[in-house]
């Protein structure tokens, strides 16, 4: 239709002369376009040799050359072995049992290899106290794939071979023989290798043995000596404990070697109406303070006040607070008997003797088959420090420590770069094989022979599960060779076994089967050959003087521990438990000592944490730049720093994170007393948990003990409603359902259950689903950038009232929305003194998933086994799955983490890729992913019941995180099989699901967490 | 990728050449005495394992052994090798020596007479070498020059045609002419594509089918990229399914035993092969003269085995110098895709030859199936699984029966088209 409308586009029109309305209706463009400034230069056109013409050919043939390359596949070549092994059939595990002693972990576990490769480290079963296997023991097999590694023994410097090595050692040590010279090793737990460290020191008696354990426990071995005879550490089984009482010990932790969660945890578990309450007197939030019933924070320096008046009764030094708290925990500790256990972190002879007089009724400890594992002598060890600085010994060999780094004076660094003689023993060039003349390079456990008694009666064998990678030796085959000729370290302890510890009964075969073997044979321990007497050396007791304000706790974390570990993504990555922040350490100050000294931690755009830097000195120590992270819970007055951190010798740039907290460590004990200065810049923290509180929200139920015992479940765990015609009903009724539901009653229907009172929030899982799925470390950008692939968490909660409990009536009682806006905000930071709740959140597998409805090209799909599938290959990319998830539990590959320089950990080199699960792909760029269930696990546990021709028992069917779980906190099964464990998990009374009002019904169920905290 | 006729239809030519060859290559076995012929069948039984006519083996070569010693001798050696070195015959012991002490099993059981056919077998004449068949050699180029020859004459007959009848045509129109006679020029008519350029619903119609016609051949294409059907490499070491499976009877699992517990089938390592290679060192089956598969082709390829696993046939030891065989892989799924051998082989007792097709008739091994998603889902729609004899679907089968009063399923009914069962 035509139109007699006209339009006016300007005033000027209506002038009908105007010469520049004319003008417009020829130019489009009034100025001129300026083609001569990128045509006019004509010189610079000709000279080019691609012109346009050309350009267009090199792109018409690319795009050709690559889609027809594209149709081509390439030629791949299969190698089989020449002559096969017979145990070894391509594409089926075996198993192998071993051990690991590095000095800080030791375990005995299993480990898995594929076509000669290990790629997974599980618990060993058979052994009925199978040590700590937490999550650096997990994240073990990696370090043996670790680029870094030493490929050769080195003399001065050039490589060389055994031959010269030996001729070097022998020369020096004859050069020497009138001096002074000390072995310096760590704790073995070695029978054998007493055995021949006593050999060499007949040969070489000017040669001293001395124990180092990098992170001390030498003043529980000092009072355990005294008091019982044997250097030794009291184990303890928390399962059979009423009360537990902990000064200053984080024993989920990494407190005298740890490995304690899994009995602690089964005290935890409500039973006939009973469980343990846990008291725990703090100054760090440790592990072992958040899971505590009660938790005092309180200053280093009144822990041992503490513990007297636990043990006495004087409560003169304490606040009336902490005194009451004390009282409440004694009355309890005398009801329990000797179900009650005092335990203690305190680095002071003195509390020590007074916990172990405590304890020696008690069920809980355990002195007659002690730990025999950290040996270590902190004032011989101070000694052989003060004896290099000085020059009093003229020659060091150490192995399998790195004094350099972990020493507390930095003297020693020179001093130990003019020593005449210095020999190391280790794994990589690290801070002290790097200035030591001769390094001998030794291979990893899973590549070692050995043997260890971590506990007094119990023997275990370390066997080697892959030929060495490089060109390395055991100390012990040098020590074989040096000592007695024509024979190796294998022969010597097969021999050593045979005569000692096997019988008809366990044979060699059979031990290394197992793994294990129980045996009364007396052999020599690590104390027996190093020097030192518990009633000859002083016995210390704190007695510093203050030099400053401020206490400092120096902790190890569950990542990296003592710093062995520092050039692992894994565990780089792993986020602390309780800050949630991985890739650093920092200083954890209390929210009132940050605001006094203008300390902040800040959110910037993006939601990534920000930290203050402080400069933080102890007397002449002065440690730049460190980053403070404000920590709920920390006692006033005291802050916190993690040992393990800011090494860089054989340390990919990477992972050469954090600041080196080894040289506060003074006379090896962790309580300290500092200042510090803030100074300009911001710390950016790869913080993975950006919201800290709940809120009162309905994510982890809880109640206390009392209200479990006494009310019916409906009061304290309720099925949520919702609203249908305007009545409520129940989220679980068919009413609620819009969907139509599959038949799941046939064949298996898998359930995992998590259970919130046994879960510590240790981080084992989250490693043994690393190792088992592939999962890329993304490095430490992009888990600021949240970006984390994680395909399991662990959510850390802190309550912002006292309790939870709080938190939920301050919610119930909000009114208007001034109030509403005021508390919610208040909400948002964590108390003083939180409670903490942990709680490991997967994919929860929904039968209603919500992903699988949204995604445009059905790549992920539901499974009637109950899993929830997510085709990679199939996938396109959009994230409206990752989007529609409640539970935001789906990764997604932002890049290539594979083969990519950009990520440069070990999926970017060969020998870090040899620790990849080959059966299960590695995602490539631009594709989601996400917990699967195992289901590789789950389908081969399956496939070898059908070849077998079998049904599968309760207790097969096994995912990673379940495997891997110490305290049983995570089980899965089929729920379909009768009277299957999980079956019953599932109908149980504290069994609920994560946001079950959202109708998804997950196959994943938790159980409510319950409280021990009300007065009994 | 060089794919290989495995049915090579050339010329019959060389047939011809085949069936005079063996005429004259025709040594006769038949002329020894009866002696030699029972002889021959007590060898094979009884010593074959050991020795060799003309090779040293475990034991040493026996052509005209009656001529190194005295059959008396003979006769107590076969019967009790071991008695008789303990008597302290020095022959016996020199022997035993030689051959590192290895035990002969004694056959007390072979009577005297046995003996001497078995002698007499051995003293029969080496036979001729066989007469390579050079002239068997004819490649398939001489083929093609034959038959290039005969389209040449063809073309040239067809041109000869053309030219013919041209000139007919012109002279008939010349004599026409020279008659008088008028040619009538013809009518000018508008040409053919003209008319089809000028009609646009033709055009179009045209136009629709092109590009449908493209479409598909452009869709069958692209379906075929990273499709491998038929892929047969050269591969480092001639391996002939057809001897080993075929002619032989080898069961697939005896080399490929892990299909049967592993995911992988498993490409036998080389100490498999020696199982009965240490023995067989030169081929004596039928040979295919027309593809140049010949004794003396095997022979080296059998070489090449030795050589890869290092084993002196002469010394009958191993030289402890190994070169691994790099196979060039046939069958290659994605890393995306799970496949299980055990699964299909043990659980299911699915034949190799249904995905690997006629194996034991494969010369040259190639792909047989196209192994896409959609064969392997075709299949899984189509079988039933065995519900009866294996327990573990004993449950399964019970309650299924009493629910849905079905006694058969397939693969896919039980859940085995979710993308996870083989995608994770």
């Amino acid at each position: 239709m035509s139109s007699n409308k006209k339009y006016w586009k300007s005033i000027e029109e209506l002038n009908e002369n105007s010469s520049i309305v004319e003008l417009l209706k020829q130019n489009e463009f009034i100025t001129p376009i300026p083609t001569d400034e990128f045509l006019g230069d004509k010189k610079t056109l000709e000279s080019s040799s691609t012109s346009r013409r050309d350009f267009l050919k090199y792109v018409g043939f690319t795009t050709a050359a690559a889609s027809l390359a594209a149709c081509e596949g390439p030629v791949i070549k299969s190698i089989p072995y020449v002559v096969a092994p017979d145990e070894i059939v391509p594409g089926v595990p075996n198993f192998y049992a071993t051990s690991i002693a590095d000095g800080f972990d030791f375990a005995n576990v299993l480990i898995k290899t594929r076509e000669g490769r290990p790629i997974l480290v599980e618990r060993n079963h058979l052994a009925k106290h199978s040590g700590a296997v937490n999550a650096r023991v997990h994240a073990s097999v990696l370090s043996m794939y670790d680029k870094n590694r030493l490929e050769g023994p080195k003399v001065m410097g050039e490589d060389a071979s055994w031959i010269d090595f030996d001729k070097k050692v022998s020369s020096r040590i004859e050069e020497l023989k009138d001096e002074k010279i000390i072995l310096l090793t760590q704790s073995f737990a070695s029978p054998t290798t007493s055995e021949l460290i006593t050999k060499f020191q007949k040969k070489h008696p000017n040669i001293k043995h001395v124990i180092y354990d990098s992170v001390s426990s030498s003043e529980a071995l000092d009072a355990f000596e005294d008091k019982y005879g044997i250097r030794a550490l009291p184990d303890y089984d928390f399962s059979n404990a009423e009360v537990i009482v902990s000064v200053g010990a984080d024993f989920i932790g990494d407190w005298q070697g740890g490995g304690f969660e899994g009995s602690y945890a089964k005290s935890r578990i409500p039973k006939k109406g009973k469980m343990s309450r846990h008291y725990q007197f703090e100054s760090n939030m440790s592990l072992s303070g958040a899971n505590a019933d009660v938790r005092v924070p309180i200053l280093p320096s009144l822990q041992i006040e503490v513990l007297k008046a636990l043990v006495s009764d004087s409560y003169v030094k304490l606040p009336k607070h902490i005194s009451v708290l004390v009282e409440k925990a004694k009355k309890q500790l005398k009801k329990a008997g000797k179900k009650g256990v005092i335990i203690t972190g305190i680095a002071d002879f003195d509390a020590q003797k007074m916990v172990l007089n405590y304890n020696q009724d008690s069920v809980v400890m355990d002195v007659k088959y002690p730990r025999t594992t950290f040996m270590g002598r902190s004032s011989e060890v101070e000694k052989v420090m003060n004896g290099v600085i000085s020059g009093d010994i003229k020659g060091l060999i150490s192995v399998g420590v790195n004094p350099v780094y972990s020493f507390p004076d930095a003297r020693f660094i020179d001093a130990y770069k003019k020593l005449p003689f210095s020999l190391a023993f280790s794994m990589k060039e690290d801070e002290t094989a790097v200035l030591a003349q001769i390094i001998g390079a030794t291979p990893h456990y899973l590549e070692s022979w050995g043997d260890c008694q971590f506990k007094k009666g119990t023997f275990s064998l370390m066997q080697p599960t892959i030929r060495p990678l490089f060109n390395t030796q055991q100390f012990q085959e040098c020590l074989v060779r040096w000592t007695q000729s024509g024979s190796s370290y294998y022969d010597f302890l097969k021999d050593f076994w045979s005569d000692n510890i096997l019988n008809s009964e366990n044979t060699w075969n059979k031990a290394l089967h197992d793994g294990v073997v129980k045996s009364k044979a007396k052999v020599k321990t690590d104390a027996d050959t190093s020097i030192g007497n518990v009633l000859i050396s002083e016995k210390r007791t704190n007695t510093k003087k203050p030099s400053g304000d401020l206490e400092l706790t120096l902790y190890t974390k569950t990542g990296l521990g003592d710093g062995q570990h520092a050039n692992n993504p894994w565990l780089q990555e792993l986020p602390d438990p309780i800050t949630r922040a991985s890739w650093d350490n920092y200083i954890t100050i209390s929210a009132t000592d940050a605001a006094r000294l203008g300390l902040e931690n800040n959110n910037v755009a993006n939601g990534a944490l920000n930290g203050s830097y402080v400069n933080l000195s102890m007397g002449e120590t002065v440690i730049n730049k460190v980053p403070v992270l404000i920590q709920p819970g920390q006692a006033n007055g005291s802050i916190g720093l993690a040992l393990g951190y800011g090494r860089t010798s054989s340390i990919q740039k990477e992972m050469q994170t954090g600041v080196n907290a080894f040289r506060l460590y003074k006379e090896f004990s962790p309580i300290q007393t500092v200042t510090i200065d803030k100074i300009q810049g911001e710390h950016e923290f790869a913080c993975v948990q950006l919201h800290n509180t709940m809120m009162g929200r309905d994510i982890i139920r809880e109640t206390t003990l009392e209200i479990f015992n006494t009310k019916n479940k409906h009061n304290w765990n309720p099925v949520p409603e919702v609203s249908k015609d305007h009545k409520e009903i129940a989220v679980t009724s068919k009413d609620a359902d819009l969907w139509t539901s599959f038949d799941r009653s046939i064949g298996p229907h898998f359930n995992l259950s998590i259970d919130l009172n046994s879960c510590t929030g240790c981080g084992v899982c989250v490693i043994a689903c690393h190792a088992e799925n592939n999962v890329p470390v993304v490095g430490k950008e992009e888990v600021r950038k949240s970006r984390d692939m994680h395909w399991l968490r662990i959510d850390r909660y802190y309550s912002s009232e006292e309790s939870f409990k709080g938190d939920l009536d301050k919610k119930e009682n909000i009114s208007g929305l001034g109030s509403s806006l005021s508390e919610f905000g208040d909400m948002e930071n964590p108390s003083e003194n939180p409670q903490v709740a942990f709680m490991p959140v997967m994919c929860q597998h929904c039968n209603h998933a919500p992903c699988e409805t949204v995604c445009p090209v059905a790549a992920t799909s539901h499974g009637r086994q109950g899993q929830n599938q997510m085709a990679y290959n199939r996938c396109v990319g959009t994230r409206y799955c990752a989007n529609n998830c409640p539970y935001k539990v789906r990764r997604f590959n932002w890049f290539l983490y594979a083969r990519n320089d950009e990520f440069d950990f070990n999926m970017n080199n060969d020998l870090g890729r040899m620790v990849l699960n080959p059966d299960v792909v590695v995602r490539s760029r631009g594709v989601m992913e996400k917990c699967s269930m195992c289901i590789q696990m789950t389908q081969k546990t399956i496939l070898d019941a059908k070849r077998e021709g079998r049904a599968i028992k309760d207790g097969e069917f096994k995912t990673a995180c379940s495997a891997a779980c110490d305290t049983g906190a995570i089980s899965f099964g089929d729920i379909n099989l009768e009277d299957s464990i999980i079956s019953e998990l599932v109908k149980d009374d504290r069994a609920y699901h994560l946001l079950a009002e959202v109708g998804t019904k997950p196959n994943v169920v938790y159980q409510v967490q319950v409280r021990n905290t009300n007065e009994a | 990728m060089k794919k290989v006729n495995y049915h090579n239809l050339s010329s019959q030519v060389s047939i011809i050449l085949l069936v005079l060859t063996l005429t004259i290559s025709n040594v006769t076995l038949g002329q020894g005495n009866t002696d030699a012929v029972a002889g021959e069948s007590l060898f094979k039984s009884n010593c074959a394992a050991c020795h060799k006519l003309d090779k040293r083996g475990v034991g040493p070569a026996l052509r005209n052994v009656d001529e190194k010693y005295d059959r008396e001798w003979l006769y107590k050696w076969i019967k009790n090798s071991q008695g008789l070195i303990k008597s302290g015959d020095s022959k016996a012991v020199a022997i035993f020596k030689e051959y590192n002490n290895s035990v002969m099993t004694s056959f007390p059981g072979l009577s005297n007479e046995d003996i001497d056919n078995i002698i007499a077998y051995t003293s029969l004449p080496k036979p001729e070498p066989k007469v390579t068949a050079a002239p068997v050699a004819v490649s398939n180029g001489d083929d093609g020059t034959i038959q290039n020859m005969v389209l040449a004459g063809f073309v040239l007959v067809f041109l000869l045609l053309v030219v013919m009848f041209s000139l007919v045509t012109r002279s008939l129109t010349k004599l026409s002419q020279t008659n008088g006679e008028e040619v009538e020029p013809e009518e000018s008519r508008m040409p053919l594509w003209k008319a089809f350029a000028q009609n646009q619903f033709l055009m179009l119609v045209s136009a629709i089918m092109l590009l449908l016609v493209s479409a598909y051949f452009m869709y069958g294409f692209f379906m075929q990229v990273g499709i491998d059907q038929g892929y047969a490499p050269v591969q480092p070491i001639h391996y002939s399914h057809k001897i080993h499976a075929g002619a032989n009877k080898i069961d697939c699992n005896y080399c490929h035993s892990s299909a049967r517990k592993s995911k992988h089938s498993g490409i036998p390592s080389l100490n498999v092969c020696m199982n009965c290679h240490k023995n067989i060192s030169e081929y004596n089956g039928e040979e295919d003269l027309v593809n140049g598969y010949t004794k003396e082709f095997y022979d080296k390829e059998i070489a090449k085995l030795y050589d890869a696993v290092g084993w002196d046939d002469a010394m009958q030891s191993y030289t402890g110098e190994e070169k691994p065989v790099k196979w060039v892989r046939i069958h290659n799924l994605p890393d995306f895709v799970y496949f299980n051998h055990s699964q299909h082989v043990t659980v299911a007792g699915i034949d190799c030859q249904k995905c690997h097709g006629p194996v034991e008739e494969m010369e040259i091994m190639y792909q047989y199936s196209s192994l896409t998603m959609g064969w392997c889902i075709d299949c899984h729609r189509e079988t039933n699984v065995d519900l009866e004899n294996n327990e573990y679907y004993e449950k399964i089968h019970e309650e299924l029966s009493k629910k849905y009063n079905v006694d058969k399923l397939t693969i896919a009914e039980l859940g085995g088209l979710e993308c996870g069962k083989c995608h994770y």
